[in-house]
C-alpha cells in the first residue's frame, strides 16, 4: 500500500483545523450579517456611487457607478507605481553605480543618501513631503515660472499641456521606428554570428527613433503647440491656474517620497549586483581586447542584471504595495476610493476589502510574472 | 632647473607651480562660495550674472587640473588625487559636491541651532526663523506616551527600565547558565513582557487565579519527580497549565470571569496608549510572534505533505501580495464580522494579530532561503544518525540556516519598526499619528516640520542602530564553510 498513516495524520489534522478557521468565521459572518440585516454580494458595484473624486485619470463625477469610482481608483494606484518605479529606477541605478565610484566625496554622498533616506519610516516621509514641504511652496498668485512655463505652487504643479495636430500619424512613425529597430538588432546579431561584422545597432537605433518622429514633422502634417498655464482671478484672493496639466500636491508628495524611499533600495540591489560579478571576468574581457565600453555592456553588465533583476523585482513590488499609504494624505487611489469613501457609504465591509485584496494580489503578481519573464530571458542558458 | 611650463600639461618638473597654482585657484574658487553662503557676499559681482555663477566651479577646475600630477612624489597630493581628483569628470563632480555641501550648510545650522528657539513653553517665543523646538519640549510627553495620563507614566518607564534590565540577563550570565538562555529569551522572557504591559500598563483585569496557579504548580512538579527524564520537557511544556485549567473550571467550576484588579493601579484602555512608547510595545510584540509563525510556515513549505505545503504557500504567498494596509483595513472593519457577536477583540490586540501575521510571511521566506541554502549532506548526515524531523531541524537545520539569514530576517524587523506608523488605520496613535493629532492643535498650528523632523531623527537613529547591531551579529555568528 501506497499511503501510510504517518503521513496522512499531520496533513490531515492541518486541512481540519483550517477547515475549521474559515468555517467557524463563515458562520459568524453569516449570522452576524443576518442580524444587522445586510446582504452579501457584489451588485453594488452598478449603483449610482454619488461621490467625487479630486483627481482622476478617466472622466468620472457622482452620477457614475461604483465600479467606475474602482476604475478610477484603480488607475490613480497605477500612475503613481508606474512613475514611481520609472524615477526610482533611475535614481536607484545612478546612486548603486556612484556607490562603487572611487571618487570619495561621490561614494559618501551616496552612502549617506542611502542610508538617510533608508532608515526613515515611508509614512513620516510621505507625511514630511506633504504636510510641511510643500506647504511651503507659494501661493499661485506669488509663483515664479520655472523656465516660463512651468509652475510650482501650493496648490500643486502645473506644467504646459501637448496639443497634437495629427497624433495618430506621429504615433504610426514612432511604432514604425520601433519595429525597425527590433529588425535591425536581429538582422545585426545574425550578421555577428554568421561573418562577425558588427553593425553599430545603437547608433542606427538613435537614428531611428529621432529621424522618422522628425519626418513625421515635416512631411506627415504633425504639429505640436504647448498650452501653457495662465493665472486666473476667482475671487480677490483666490488665483488658480488654468489650462495646462495640473499635478496636485498629494500626487508630487507621494511619487516624491516613493520614489526617493524605493530608490535607496534599487541602489543597493544594483551596488550588490555590480559587486557579485567577479573581478576576473573584468580582466579577462579587458585582455581579449574589448574597450572599456565593450567590458561594460557585453561582460559586466548582462552579469551584473541577472543578479540585480530579483531583488529589484521585490523593491518594484514593494512600491505597489506602498503606493496605498496615498491614503494617509487624501490621494484618491484604490485604497482611499474604494475601501474608503465607498465602504464607508455602502457598509459593505467584506465584498469591498476583498476586492482591493484582490486587485492587489493580481497587480503583485502580473509584476512579479512580468518579471520574471524578463529575468527567464536574461539567465544563463544551460546547454 | 626650471624647464619650460606648459599649461596645458602639468607635469613633475614643475611641480611647485602646478601646486600652488593649483591650490591657489582651488581655494579662491571654495573661498567664493564660502563667502557667498555664509556672509551673502557676491565677491564675483563685477562678472556678468552667468559667469559669476560658474566662476568658482571654472576656478576650482582649473586648479584641479593643475594639481592632477602622477606620481608627485607627495603623499598627500597623491591620495587626493586619488579619491576625488581621478579625471575631469570627477573633478567636477567633487567640486559640485564640496559647493552643495558648504551652500547647504548655514540654512541648515540656522534652522536647527542658530535661530531656533528653545526656551519658553507657549507659541509666542517662536519668533525667529529658525525651528521652534518649544514646541516639541511641550509635546514631549504626548510624543512619548500619546493619551497616557499624566500621573501613570511611570509605570510605562517603569515597566521599559524592567524588561530592558531583564533582557540584559544575556550578558551577565554565568557559563552555568548559558544553557538556558534560549528558553529563557524564547519562552519566559516574552511570557514576563505580556505580563508586564498586560497588567502594570494597562492596569488589565486579572484572569489569572494565583491560588489555583500554586496549587498545579505544586502538585506537577512533585508529580514531575515520577516523570522519566525523556518526557520530562513536553511534561512541563502541557501539565501545569492543564492542571491549572482542570482544577479550576472542572473541578471545581470557576466561572470565566474577570477576578478584580491590580490594587492601587488605574485601568488605562489601550484607545489611550500612544507615542513612541506605543511604537516600541507594538514592534516587540510582533517581533516576538512574528518569528515562530514565520519559522513554522518556512518549515511547512518545505514539507514533504503535500497539502501542509500548498497551504502554507496561500498563507505566505498572500499576505506578501497585499499592502499592510488594506490588512489592517481587514483587522479594523472585516475581522469584527468574522467573530461571534458577543466576542470582542481589543483594536491593538487586532493590530498587533494583523501585523504579526503579515510580517510572518516575509519572516518565512526569509529563513527558507536559508534552508535551501544549507546543503543536503546536512540532512543526511543528520538522519543518519537516527534523528527525527523535529529532532534534526531543532539540533542541526535550523541552528545553520539561520545564522545564514540574520541579515534578512533584521532587514524584516527594520520593516516592522518602520510599518508601526501606519496603525493610525485603526486609530491608534503612535509618535507619527501624535505629530499629526498635535499639528492640528489651534493653539500650535505651524510646526508640522519640527515635528517630523523631530520623529524622523527618533527613527532614524532606531533604525540605523539595529541594522548597525545585526552587521555586528552577523560578524559574529559568521562561520566559513
Amino acid at each position: 500500500m501506497n499511503f501510510k498513516l504517518k503521513d496522512i495524520v499531520p496533513q490531515l489534522i492541518t486541512v481540519t483545523a483550517v477547515v475549521l478557521v474559515f468555517g467557524f468565521f463563515t458562520y459568524n459572518a453569516q449570522i452576524n450579517m443576518e442580524n444587522r440585516g445586510i446582504d452579501f454580494g457584489y451588485g453594488f458595484l452598478s449603483q449610482e456611487s454619488s461621490f467625487d473624486v479630486q483627481f482622476s485619470l478617466i472622466e468620472y463625477d457622482g452620477s457614475h457607478s461604483y465600479f467606475r469610482a474602482y476604475l478610477v481608483g484603480l488607475l490613480n494606484t497605477i500612475l503613481v507605481s508606474v512613475i514611481g518605479i520609472i524615477i526610482a529606477t533611475i535614481l536607484g541605478v545612478i546612486v548603486g553605480v556612484a556607490r562603487l565610484s572611487p571618487n570619495y566625496l561621490i561614494n559618501k554622498f551616496a552612502a549617506f543618501y542611502v542610508e538617510f533616506f533608508r532608515n526613515i519610516p515611508l509614512l513620516l516621509q510621505i507625511f514630511f513631503w506633504y504636510f510641511a514641504a510643500l506647504r511651503a511652496l507659494p501661493l499661485p498668485q506669488d509663483a515664479e515660472a520655472i523656465f516660463g512655463v512651468f509652475f510650482l505652487t501650493i496648490k500643486g504643479l502645473y506644467v504646459p499641456a501637448f496639443i497634437w495636430q495629427n497624433f495618430s500619424v506621429f504615433f504610426y512613425s514612432i511604432v514604425a521606428a520601433i519595429i525597425a529597430i527590433v529588425v535591425i538588432r536581429i538582422h545585426a546579431k545574425r550578421v555577428q554570428e554568421n561573418q562577425g561584422k558588427q553593425i553599430p545597432v545603437f547608433l542606427i537605433s538613435i537614428g531611428l527613433i529621432f529621424i522618422l518622429p522628425l519626418l513625421s514633422f515635416l512631411i506627415g502634417g504633425v504639429g505640436i503647440s504647448f498650452e501653457v498655464p495662465v493665472l486666473k482671478q476667482l475671487a480677490t484672493t483666490s488665483f488658480i491656474y488654468e489650462g495646462g496639466v495640473s499635478l496636485p500636491p498629494e500626487l508630487i508628495a507621494l511619487t516624491l517620497s516613493l520614489s526617493l524611499y524605493t530608490a535607496t533600495f534599487i541602489a543597493e540591489c544594483v551596488r550588490a549586483g555590480i559587486q557579485g560579478v567577479g573581478k576576473g571576468q573584468k580582466e579577462a574581457a579587458a585582455s581579449i581586447g574589448l574597450t572599456p565600453n565593450q567590458v561594460l555592456k557585453l561582460v559586466i553588465m548582462p552579469q551584473a542584471l541577472r543578479i540585480i533583476i530579483p531583488p529589484t523585482t521585490n523593491q518594484y513590488l514593494n512600491l505597489t504595495k506602498n503606493s496605498s499609504l496615498a491614503a494617509a494624505i487624501a490621494y484618491p487611489d484604490l485604497v482611499l476610493v474604494f475601501a474608503g469613501t465607498a465602504l464607508m457609504q455602502t457598509g459593505k465591509a467584506i465584498e469591498i476589502v476583498s476586492i482591493t485584496m484582490f486587485t492587489y494580489l493580481t497587480l503583485s503578481i502580473s509584476i512579479s510574472l512580468l518579471m520574471n519573464w524578463y529575468n527567464k530571458k536574461i539567465a544563463i542558458q544551460e546547454k | 632647473m626650471m624647464s619650460k611650463i606648459n599649461f596645458l600639461r602639468p607635469d613633475k618638473n614643475n611641480l611647485n607651480t602646478f601646486l600652488y597654482l593649483g591650490s591657489f585657484l582651488f581655494f579662491i574658487g571654495v573661498l567664493d562660495v564660502f563667502f557667498n553662503s555664509f556672509f551673502s557676499l557676491n565677491l564675483t559681482g563685477f562678472l556678468p550674472g552667468f559667469l559669476s555663477f560658474l566662476f568658482p566651479l571654472i576656478l576650482g577646475f582649473i586648479g584641479l587640473y593643475f594639481i592632477r600630477i602622477e606620481f608627485s612624489g607627495i603623499k598627500q597630493l597623491d591620495l587626493l588625487n586619488k579619491h576625488i581628483n581621478t579625471n575631469n569628470f570627477n573633478a567636477v563632480l567633487s567640486l559640485l559636491i564640496i559647493f552643495v555641501i558648504i551652500k547647504s550648510l548655514p540654512p541648515i545650522l540656522s534652522w536647527f541651532v542658530i535661530d531656533a528657539s528653545f526656551a519658553g513653553d507657549t507659541k509666542d517665543v517662536c519668533t525667529g526663523s529658525g525651528a521652534c523646538w518649544t514646541y516639541i519640549k511641550v509635546w514631549m510627553r504626548r510624543f512619548m506616551y500619546g493619551m497616557y495620563p499624566n500621573a501613570e507614566q511611570w509605570r510605562i518607564n517603569l515597566s521599559f527600565i524592567a524588561l530592558v534590565l531583564m533582557g540584559s540577563v544575556g550578558y551577565f550570565a554565568t557559563d552555568r547558565f548559558k544553557k538556558y538562555l534560549t528558553l529563557y529569551y524564547v519562552v519566559i522572557y516574552p511570557l514576563i513582557a505580556f505580563l508586564f504591559i498586560f497588567f502594570f500598563i494597562s492596569g488589565g483585569p486579572v484572569f489569572f487565579d494565583f491560588s489555583y496557579g500554586i496549587i498545579a504548580a505544586i502538585l506537577s512538579i512533585i508529580l514531575g519527580f515520577f516523570i522519566p527524564a525523556k518526557y520530562k520537557f513536553y511534561y512541563f511544556l502541557i501539565v501545569p497549565l492543564a492542571l491549572y485549567i482542570t482544577l479550576k473550571y472542572f473541578i471545581f467550576f470557576e466561572e470565566y470571569v474577570e477576578l478584580g484588579k491590580l490594587d492601587g493601579l488605574n485601568w488605562v484602555e489601550t484607545g489611550a496608549w500612544g507615542g513612541l512608547s506605543l511604537t516600541f510595545i507594538i514592534s516587540f510584540f510582533c517581533l516576538i510572534f512574528c518569528f515562530p509563525i514565520g519559522m513554522a510556515f518556512a518549515l511547512g513549505r518545505r514539507s514533504n505533505f503535500p497539502l501542509i505545503r500548498y497551504i502554507s504557500v496561500g498563507f505566505i504567498e498572500f499576505w506578501r501580495g497585499v499592502p499592510l494596509i488594506t490588512v489592517l483595513f481587514m483587522s479594523a472593519v472585516m475581522f469584527p464580522m468574522f467573530l461571534p457577536e458577543d466576542f470582542f477583540i481589543d483594536k491593538l490586540v487586532r493590530a498587533i494579530i494583523a501585523i504579526s501575521l503579515f510580517e510572518a510571511a516575509y519572516v518565512a521566506e526569509v529563513i527558507r532561503g536559508g534552508l535551501q541554502a544549507l546543503p543536503r549532506g546536512q540532512y543526511e548526515a543528520a538522519k543518519s544518525l537516527g534523528m527525527g524531523y523535529w529532532k534534526m531541524h531543532i539540533f542541526v537545520i535550523l541552528p545553520q540556516a539561520l545564522k545564514l539569514v540574520i541579515p534578512g530576517i533584521a532587514n524584516t524587523f527594520l520593516a516592522l519598526v518602520k510599518d508601526t506608523p501606519l496603525i493610525f488605520v485603526v486609530g491608534l496613535l503612535e509618535i507619527v499619528g501624535m505629530l499629526n493629532l498635535a499639528k492640528t492643535n489651534p493653539k500650535w498650528l505651524g510646526f508640522a516640520m519640527e515635528g517630523y523632523v523631530f520623529a524622523a531623527i527618533i527613527f532614524w537613529i532606531i533604525c540605523y542602530a539595529m541594522s548597525k547591531y545585526s552587521y555586528n551579529l552577523e560578524q559574529k555568528y559568521k562561520t566559513d564553510r
